[in-house]
This record gives structure tokens, sequence and C-alpha cells, in this order.
């Protein structure tokens, strides 16, 4: 029982440390059923899917001669080591093989492209990380091409809106009467409402740009592309970092004397001081946990619909009878359903926390007058 | 394990305690339908944020 409560255990640290670990399953893989590799190939297809990749593949599958074929594009490679090396994800052959590049050797390990001798050997400490050198890398990888696909799309879907303002007299055209509505609405409801008639202006380009960006890139992720750019830390800490420096860069003197001197006048400085022990250090934590919750929210829940969602079609070959199968698929379609709702709220309570927070940043004074009142 | 059960059932009440008092909210007063969802919706948000990153702690 102990065993199995160990080996769930080892299953969920597995599921969340993004198959850091995968090492560790390849030694006792012998004396394994047929019907256990299958659950480990879908454990590992999962956890392929949630990471980015060198290359575009749609679909591989094993022909009769035993080789794997894959459908897809090789995306280049940008490494930094002792100078710019360029060359395509290929030459990796999935990484299955070293790429040689003008004589260093590089090979792929758990995602991660190291530097390595002419047969590829990587050594591990006894943590499991590698020793290799890792050079810099600024590969184009899947992710970074579903972005700029993202990027190319809103770039010519709102300037189209835009130039259609201009030609018709303010009448929009095309995609963008569809679009028209959503940006009224986050001026209207999200950013206004939060921020204030007075300076909802300055913050509605990232308002719109954030709301759209994530809301494409979820959506995306729900393609048979098998893109996870949202449910990828590293993206949205990117975006909740710039939310934090648009919040604290932008802050009003009301917005830091709310954060170190929240009490105002309504106290005697020497009564303040043992209250601002405990509340000045939690204001200033406060700065930082709300960004972070935005990026964890977003990574959490976009990770975890792909979890549940992949897992879903994987129990279908798992059961593999009349029964269970169509089961899983029908959750699978309703979960997806799901998903879609998932993608807009994400993208939606994004954009509101984020406007609720410039809202804190850009406050003037109503606070004060408010606690004179009471 | 046993940590991350007692963060989902936290996390699952106070969703649930959300979206119940909201449906008093709105069967009271109809109209401001628009103003309690919004409400509703950022409140779960953040309660799912921290379940989240409570689940990602614990395991």
């Amino acid at each position: 029982m102990i065993l199995l409560k160990k080996k769930s255990l080892f299953l969920i640290a597995l599921l969340f440390a993004g198959g850091l670990f995968a090492k560790e399953n390849e030694q006792n893989q012998e004396n394994l059923s047929a019907k256990e590799i299958q659950k480990k190939e879908i454990k590992e297809y999962i956890m392929h899917h949630l990471q980015d990749s060198y290359d575009f593949s749609l679909f591989s599958y094993t022909n009769e001669a035993g080789e794997h074929v894959y459908f897809g594009a090789p995306l280049p490679i940008i490494l930094w080591d002792n100078g710019l090396k360029i060359f395509s994800s290929s030459k990796f052959h999935h990484g299955e093989t070293v790429a040689e590049v003008d004589g260093n050797h590089y090979a792929i390990s758990h995602n991660k492209i190291y530097k390595t001798d002419t047969a590829g050997t990587i050594t591990y400490d006894e943590d499991h990380h590698a020793t290799n050198i890792a050079p810099l890398d600024f590969s184009i990888t899947k992710g970074v091409v579903s972005i700029m696909f993202t990027f190319l799309l809103m770039f010519f879907l709102f300037k189209n809106l835009a130039d259609s303002y201009a030609k018709n007299g303010g009448i929009a055209s095309g995609a963008g009467r569809f679009f028209e509505p959503i940006v009224l609405y986050i001026r209207d409801d999200i950013a206004i409402p939060n921020i204030g008639e007075k300076k909802h202006r300055k913050y509605m380009s990232f308002l719109l740009t954030v709301f759209f960006f994530v809301w494409f890139l979820n959506m995306l992720g729900l393609t048979p592309l098998g893109i996870n750019v949202t449910g990828n830390i590293a993206v949205t800490l990117c975006l909740a970092l710039i939310t934090f420096l648009l919040t604290n860069l932008t802050g009003t003197k009301d917005y830091w004397l709310h954060i170190f001197d929240p009490l105002g006048s309504t106290m005697k400085w020497y009564a303040k001081i043992p209250l601002y022990i405990i509340l000045i250090p939690i204001e200033v934590l406060g700065i930082f946990i709300k960004p972070f919750s935005l990026l964890i929210r977003l990574y959490a829940n976009m990770q975890a619909g792909h979890i549940v969602l992949m897992s879903l079609i994987g129990l279908m070959f798992i059961f593999k009878s009349w029964l269970g199968s169509p089961m899983s698929f029908g959750l699978a379609f309703a979960i997806s359903l799901i998903e879609v709702l998932v993608a807009l709220l994400q993208a939606y309570i994004f954009t509101m926390l984020s406007a609720l927070y410039f809202g804190f940043a850009s406050e003037e004074h109503e606070h004060h007058n408010e606690m004179e009142a009471h | 394990m046993v940590g991350a059960g007692l963060v989902v059932i936290g996390v699952g009440i106070g969703i649930g305690k959300i979206g119940g008092s909201a449906m008093d909210a709105i069967a009271r007063q109809p109209e401001a339908y628009g103003k309690i969802q919004t409400a509703m919706l950022i409140a779960a948000a953040l309660i799912e944020g921290i379940g989240f990153a409570a689940l990602f702690a614990v395991s």
C-alpha cells in the first residue's frame, strides 16, 4: 500500500516537474507488460506535448521497419557559444542524434541543448542535472513560432480594423465587426470602472494587447497543432512582469503612500509603529504577490486543461473497448468545450486583474477622504 | 498527497460559496446580474490562483 502511494506521489511529481526525472524510469523497462508500456508511452506523449520543442512536428508514428516517421517542419536553432551558431533542428533528428556545427557537437537532453563530445554523452550529477555546458539558446522554437504567428494575426486584424474606420468614416468592416464590440467591452466594462475615466487611456493599449494575445494563444492551444504557449511559465512570467512594471512605474504618490503609510493621518505616529512592523512587510509583499498570482493562474489553468484533455484522449487507447472509449471521447469533447470557455475566461481574468492593479496604482486621495468620512 | 487533496477541498468550498452567494444575489436583484457576475469571477479567480499556488507548493 505504501509502495503504491509512493508510486502515485512520484507520478504527480512527474506531472508537475515536466518529466524532469524521465531518466529514472527507463532503467526498469524490461519487465513490464504491454499495457504498462502503453500507459507510460501515453504519459510521455502528454509530457512531450506540454513542453516546447525544437521542431514543429504535427504527429509521428513507427512504421513496419521500426523507424520513427515524423510529419512536420524543422525550425532554426540559434545558439551563442563563442560566436553565433545557426542551424536547422533537422540536424538533431528529433533529439535522436548529435548535431555537428563548425566542429562543435550538440545534443538535446530533456528539451535542452547541451554541448557534448562526438558520441553525444551527457553526464549527470546525483540530482539528475546535466553537468555539460549549456550554450545560450535563442532558438526559434515551436512556442516562438506560435507567438510570431499570433503577433502577425493580431497586427493584420487590428490594422484592418483601424483602416476600415478611416475608410468608411468610423464604421468597422469585415472581421473588425466581430472585434469592435470586444474592444469596446474592454474599454467600457474593464478599463473605465477599474481605472477611472481620466486615466484609462494610458493603459488601454496594454489591456487590449494582453487580452487578445492571451485569448488567441489559448485558442491556438486547443487546435490540433499541439501548441501550448500560455501553459509555459516563461511566457506568463513575462506577461505578469509587464503588468508589474507598469503598475509600479506609473504608481502615483498615493499608491506608494498606501503601501508605506496605509493608516495616514488617522493615528498618532507612535501608535502606528507596532502596526507598521507587520503592515508594511505585508503591503510590500503584496506588490510581488499580485503579479505572481497572475502568472501562476494563467500558467496552471492552461497546463491543467491540457493535461486533463490529453489524459482523456489517452484513456481512449488504454480502454480500447466499445464502452470505455466512446465514454472518454465524450468526456474529452465536453472538456474541449469547457476549455474554449476557459480560454476566454483566463484572458478576461488576466485583463481584469491587470486593470484592477493599474487602478490601485493610479488612485488619488479618494481613500483618505473615505477614511475621514467614517 | 493529503495536502493536495485538502487544498482542492478548500478551493472547492470557497468557489462553491461564491457561486451560491452570487446565485442568491442575482435572485434578489436580477438587474445587477452583470456586476455580480464580474465580482464573482474575480473572487473565484483569486481563490483558484491561491489553490493552484498551493498545489504547486505541495507537489
